[in-house]
């Protein structure tokens, strides 16, 4: 398992222009396989649209007390890239305007913030439905600082996603790193003694389950039954929903794939399950996605690819929803993650 | 360059065995996929039969397809493991029970 991103090892795939011409390369470029636009013509989906704004997605910045082997962020320690809270007051300013629905902050920890309460406390002022913080749990016993989180969440009513690759010590620590299962089972704890995941309760507190390899995540609903089974019985843990996503292909996910000879074959595993259902249902067509410098993506993958969005509007602080609408989003090949099987999305299933 | 009899990227290529029998390959697909429905049997439970049946056939092809199918389940190393010994005391016992047979005849050689 990695120690260090791929910026800070100057690994050749640091550079999202060579991650994007090995998804453009090799199976695809020889026509072994068709390209995500040969796909979506197949079945008549054309161009990629976005429709009504109902979710905007803002990374807080790329530091992280983790360094997860698949992270499509390429986070960790040595991150500096953080959110200004001048930038932030631009996305608050967007969520006042265009009425999003969904305010989903993710990281990075986006908790490592320096400004994450304040922010979270001016977003509720405005009165968003659905605040989520995209919480890795081990930061909240990380460090001091963090224990009071909690109660924070619980006070702001804050909405917590957290990452569970699965129910067993010994997978969850391959993946995410030596002791984060035994951290983030006593994070669960925590957020459970103050009401969350608790039944009938209306704090929220979701798992996000991604496979620990190359391979496709299973059925969703089947997945929470094992999970809530499992954490339930071993450790008197509850949650309320399991979203189930697919790793995507780019960044430290896409270098494990190639080190481990597994790429071609993953790659053959996501057209095999291409899901025009779920296709027409991916959240870049509802969701706008804000790297940490304030410049707007169709996704949080097009952003780690710095795939800004095709538009003379590129930053959040001349943000206009009805002219945006008219782009068109950028697709590669990492876009068969999302519309595979019953379809990926920071939401979990699609289709 | 060294050739082998098994290459798994055949295993991408299953389905073209549909070319040149379609209705024969059709059938047998549509049978293959319906088996491995729900049903009284749990999906799980079919994948972990046949990982079984994939190592005691010895077919390349099919040991890394459902150890495949078995990490999508969840399906756990140790469950993994059980199911190829299930194989394996099959396959011993189904030699060792022979050893009746061998005793039978000696027995009726032997004055």
């Amino acid at each position: 398992m990695p120690t260090q991103s791929l910026k800070r090892r100057n690994s050749d795939l640091a550079n999202p222009i060579r991650q994007l011409e090995y998804l453009s390369g090799g199976i695809f470029a020889d026509g072994e396989l068709p390209t995500f636009r040969e796909s979506l013509k197949k079945y008549d989906l054309g161009e990629l649209k976005p429709g009504k704004l109902e979710i905007l997605q803002i990374n807080l910045g790329y530091m992280c007390n983790q360094v997860c082997e698949h992270c499509h962020v390429d986070a960790g320690p040595d991150r500096k890239e953080i959110m200004t809270r001048e930038t932030m007051e631009q996305c608050l300013e967007v969520l006042r305007s265009t009425g999003a629905h969904t305010l989903d902050l993710t990281g990075g920890a986006p908790e490592m913030n320096p400004n994450f309460r304040w922010f979270v406390e001016e977003a509720n002022r405005i009165g968003v439905q659905d605040l989520i913080v995209r919480s890795n749990l081990t930061i909240i016993n990380a460090n001091k600082k963090y224990y009071d989180l909690p109660d924070f969440f619980k006070e702001n009513k804050v909405h917590v996603v957290s990452s569970m690759p699965h129910w067993t010590r010994g997978k969850t620590d391959k993946q995410r790193g030596e002791g984060v299962f035994d951290r983030s089972i006593q994070a669960l704890k925590a957020l459970n003694e103050r009401g969350y995941g608790m039944p009938e309760n209306d704090l929220k507190l979701d798992l996000v389950y991604n496979p620990a390899g190359a391979f496709l995540p299973a059925n969703q609903q089947d997945m929470e039954k094992d999970f809530k089974k499992a954490l339930l019985e071993d450790f008197g843990i509850h949650f309320n929903q399991l979203f189930a996503i697919t790793n995507l292909p780019i960044s430290r996910f896409l270098e494990y794939l190639i080190a481990s000879e597994n790429y071609e074959d993953y790659m053959y595993s996501l057209v095999e399950a291409f899901n025009p259902g779920a296709a027409a249902r991916v959240m870049c067509t509802n969701t706008i996605s804000i790297g940490w410098d304030g410049y707007l993506y169709d996704c949080d993958f097009n952003q780690m690819l710095d795939l800004k969005v095709k538009h003379p509007i590129k930053h959040i602080s001349e943000y206009r929803e009805d002219l945006l609408k008219d782009r068109d989003i950028i697709i590669s090949q990492h876009c068969y993650g999302c519309t595979a099987g019953a379809g990926s999305s920071c939401q979990g299933t699609v289709a | 360059m060294s050739k082998t009899y098994y290459d798994p990227a055949d295993q991408r290529k299953f389905g073209s065995i549909t070319e040149w029998s379609e209705e024969l390959g059709e059938k047998f697909f549509e049978y293959y996929n319906k088996v491995f429905e729900e049903g009284a049997l749990s999906a799980r439970e079919k994948s972990l039969i046949a990982l079984a049946v994939a190592h005691v056939k010895q077919c390349p092809y099919c040991i890394d397809a459902y150890t495949k199918d078995g990490l999508q389940r969840g399906i756990t190393k140790e469950e993994m493991m059980e199911a190829v010994h299930v194989g394996a005391a099959i396959e011993s016992g189904a030699t060792l029970v022979h050893g009746v047979q061998m005793m039978n005849k000696y027995n009726k050689l032997s004055m």
